[in-house]
């Protein structure tokens, strides 16, 4: 931009004004946008930085710069153990999401042959959300219990003689909801991408003698892509922050750096708070830039 | 002489006035009743325990000024007390926090000279000792943090100074709570709730101020280990129990934490859990849905908890005096019924008695049959006729009280083991 206007400044002065007005336009043009992401991003992440310094007592904080926090912290085991679960959760949810969301995304755009339909359909995975987050998660609950719809279903029809405990309370429970609340945001994206590939490039996949397997794997998948990605950035960044669902589901039993947050505030150890957030939010941002690596999401879009 | 207008703008404020006159003259104390009470406003702050709306209305209706509540949890209760003396003019907190928040000089002491029924405040508050044989219980017990040394005291004295630190407004007594249904026979010690008979049936309160008193009740009665005082532990006896319930935890022992009310309800209800810490109003509350639910009296005692009313250091003047009016009313009776027919216990039990009917004073206080229905002050049936209370009398219960809840000196250690406790 600059260069630009140097050189065009010193072949033809007379443009240089104008120039200068479509470079004082872009700036107003993009002021909005950066003010709102300096008070409201930046702003509040510079400020997370600083107190993840500070001190603590029992009921105050006072400013400092010091590493106690990170010290604590990275050399606590049970911190390694908790991000190791987060991960766990954040894998297995990942894996389940993707394979459950492209199979219905896919039964959208390419079974479902009218556009009516197709939407219709669509907003009927939707309905889900016209509830709260809270309930659905906690609805699971008298369904999965000892005493609960799903046990005595399958007492009832003698598939098992004693209550599956696993159901509540358990890993399973956690991934369940997991996977039930955040399926969606790998469905939208990918049915999004989905709906724009060229239908001819599949008939000329098929017209070469390509199988159904074939397809999907060589010609689908690849062009997906883009979708796939942006469901993974949203399923990742949703259960790696995630704290209630975990304390919920689990029944206050498992743990993951969501609730170890949670934990903290609770007991006015926001230093401590603000840097296992920090090293939250390196984490999640050095996940997103590997995923980053294997598409260009801005090309392919 | 007036118009028309007036008379009729003026009617109901001349009635309120005269009403308010007539009450002045009848009661003795000297009240700062006038136009200005009405313009007074007191802001109270404190856990949801005893932070009721109906209390502020009464408020309203006997003195004239205006209460408002502010319910927050424990934690926010503490920061709030300790960091922002000028947010509030009560302070309702726990006898524990006051431990920690006294030393700020946030609050001031109250004359007891000035509270009429000084005299009548059960000796737990007092010198310790519910009767004169009883013996003081571990932890932060009320009476050794209840009393200074004047007006500015910064510092706790064990007798009673006559400068109070806190009014007791609400106390109980707290053990397990079972169901008798599903467990089938007698439980009678803290140790059953680690008994792998109950594997995976077992739930504590993940609040670990609370949490780690009610794990060194269990771990004396599994005869581990006995603590010289449970309320203020070494790094190690910290180390020791929380050991011995992860151990447990990895076992399957546990099927759920609770961290709310209604958590511990649901989990005893549902039967996913059949013994547990919990609290008395939701022990009622599994009942009042027809399921059996016994707040098991045991053995080694129970875990007490006591709270009070505190007054800022900024309070003075008309709102001061104000203050002490709504103590002394606080004391007077209504909300000591109000409070004692839910389950809880009043400072000043027998004037307690004069808000509440015979049957409800033998069954909540002197544990004895009800005779009728007894229902709670919102109208709800918690006890059919016949029922006794479960651990029967006011004596009997805080006669057995093996402990207060506690802060100790290695409370935060204590916190980042008990992260480390949930996160294993």
């Amino acid at each position: 931009m600059t260069d630009s206007i140097a050189t065009s400044a010193a072949t033809v002065p007379s443009q240089e004004s104008k120039h200068r007005s479509a470079n004082t336009s872009g700036w107003l043009l993009a002021s909005p946008l950066a003010l709102v992401l300096a008070v409201f991003l930046v702003a509040p992440i510079v400020m997370i930085i600083a107190v993840s310094f500070w001190g603590a007592t029992e009921w105050t904080i006072y400013p400092a710069f010091q590493f106690d926090n990170y010290e604590f912290l990275l050399s606590s085991d049970v911190t390694y153990r908790v991000f190791v679960n987060t991960l766990k959760y954040a894998a297995i949810t990942w894996v389940f999401t993707l394979l459950i969301g492209f199979t219905v995304a896919y039964f959208l755009a390419f079974h479902v042959r009218s556009l009516t339909w197709q939407i219709a359909l669509f907003l009927l995975c939707t309905i889900p959300f016209w509830t709260s987050n809270i309930i659905r998660m906690i609805s699971w609950i008298p369904f999965l219990g000892r005493n609960g719809l799903a046990n005595s279903a399958l007492l009832s029809w003698g598939v098992i003689d004693e209550p599956l405990e696993w159901l509540l309370f358990s890993d399973f429970s956690v991934i369940l909801a997991f996977v039930h609340l955040y399926t969606l945001f790998m469905v939208v994206p990918i049915f999004n991408t989905m709906m724009r590939i060229d239908k001819s490039l599949i008939e000329a996949a098929a017209d070469a003698g390509a199988s159904g397997w074939q397809t999907l794997w060589h010609v689908i998948v690849p062009l997906t892509k883009p979708g796939i990605m942006i469901g993974t950035i949203f399923v990742i960044a949703l259960v790696m922050g995630d704290f209630i669902t975990v304390r919920f589901m689990s029944g206050s039993q498992s743990a993951n750096v969501g609730r170890m947050i949670q934990n903290d505030i609770s007991l006015l150890q926001y230093p401590s708070a603000a840097a296992t957030a920090v090293v939250l939010l390196c984490t999640v941002l050095l996940m997103i830039g590997i995923l980053l690596r294997f598409v260009d999401i801005r090309k392919e879009l | 002489m007036t118009t028309i207008s007036k008379v009729r703008y003026s009617r109901r404020s001349v009635l309120k006035s005269g009403a308010a006159a007539v009450a002045a003259s009848a009661l003795p104390a000297p009240m700062v009743w006038g136009q200005e009470t009405k313009d007074i406003t007191l802001r109270q702050f404190g856990t949801g325990v005893s932070n009721l709306n109906e209390v502020a209305a009464k408020v309203k209706e006997d003195l004239g000024f205006t209460l408002e509540m502010t319910a927050l949890d424990s934690d926010s209760v503490t920061q709030r007390a300790a960091t922002q003396p000028d947010s509030f003019d009560i302070a309702d907190i726990e006898y524990w926090i006051c431990k920690k928040v006294w030393p700020t000089g946030n609050l001031q002491a109250m004359d007891t000279s000035k509270i009429a029924n000084y005299d009548k405040i059960v000796g737990i508050f007092r010198n310790g000792k519910l009767t004169p044989e009883s013996v003081i219980a571990q932890g932060t017990a009320p009476h050794s943090v209840g009393f200074t040394t004047g007006v500015d005291g910064t510092s706790f004295v064990d007798e009673e100074s006559g400068w109070m630190t806190l009014i007791p407004t609400i106390y109980n007594a707290d053990t397990l709570g079972i169901r008798p249904d599903l467990i089938g026979r007698p439980i009678s010690n803290w140790s059953e709730l680690l008994n792998p008979e109950f594997k995976g049936k077992a739930s504590i309160l993940d609040i670990s101020s609370i949490g780690i008193m009610d794990m060194a009740m269990v771990v004396e009665s599994m005869g581990e280990y006995t603590y010289p005082d449970k309320g203020n532990m070494t790094k190690e006896e910290i180390d020791m129990t929380l050991g011995i319930f992860t151990e447990a935890k990895q076992n399957g022992q546990f099927r759920a934490f609770w961290k709310t009310f209604d958590e511990s309800v649901n989990l005893m209800a549902s039967g996913e859990v059949v013994i547990q810490s919990m609290w008395s109003p939701a022990i009622t509350a599994v009942r009042s849905q027809g399921i059996p639910c016994v707040y098991q009296p045991l053995e080694e005692g129970y875990r007490s908890w006591g709270g009070g009313i505190g007054l800022s250091a900024s309070l003075s003047g008309m709102e001061l005096d104000a203050a002490y009016d709504y103590i002394n009313w606080y004391l007077s009776g209504w909300v000591g019924g109000f409070l004692m027919r839910q389950g809880y216990y009043s400072a000043v039990p027998e004037t307690s008695k004069n808000f509440m009917s015979e049957d409800e004073w033998g069954f909540w206080f002197e544990g004895k049959p009800a005779v009728g229905d007894i229902t709670n002050p919102f109208g709800q049936v918690m006890e059919k006729a016949g029922a006794v209370r479960d651990g029967g009398s006011f004596y009997d219960r805080m006669g057995a009280v093996a402990c207060w809840n506690a802060v100790m000196d290695e409370n935060q250690y204590m916190v980042r083991k008990w992260n480390e406790f949930v996160a294993a």
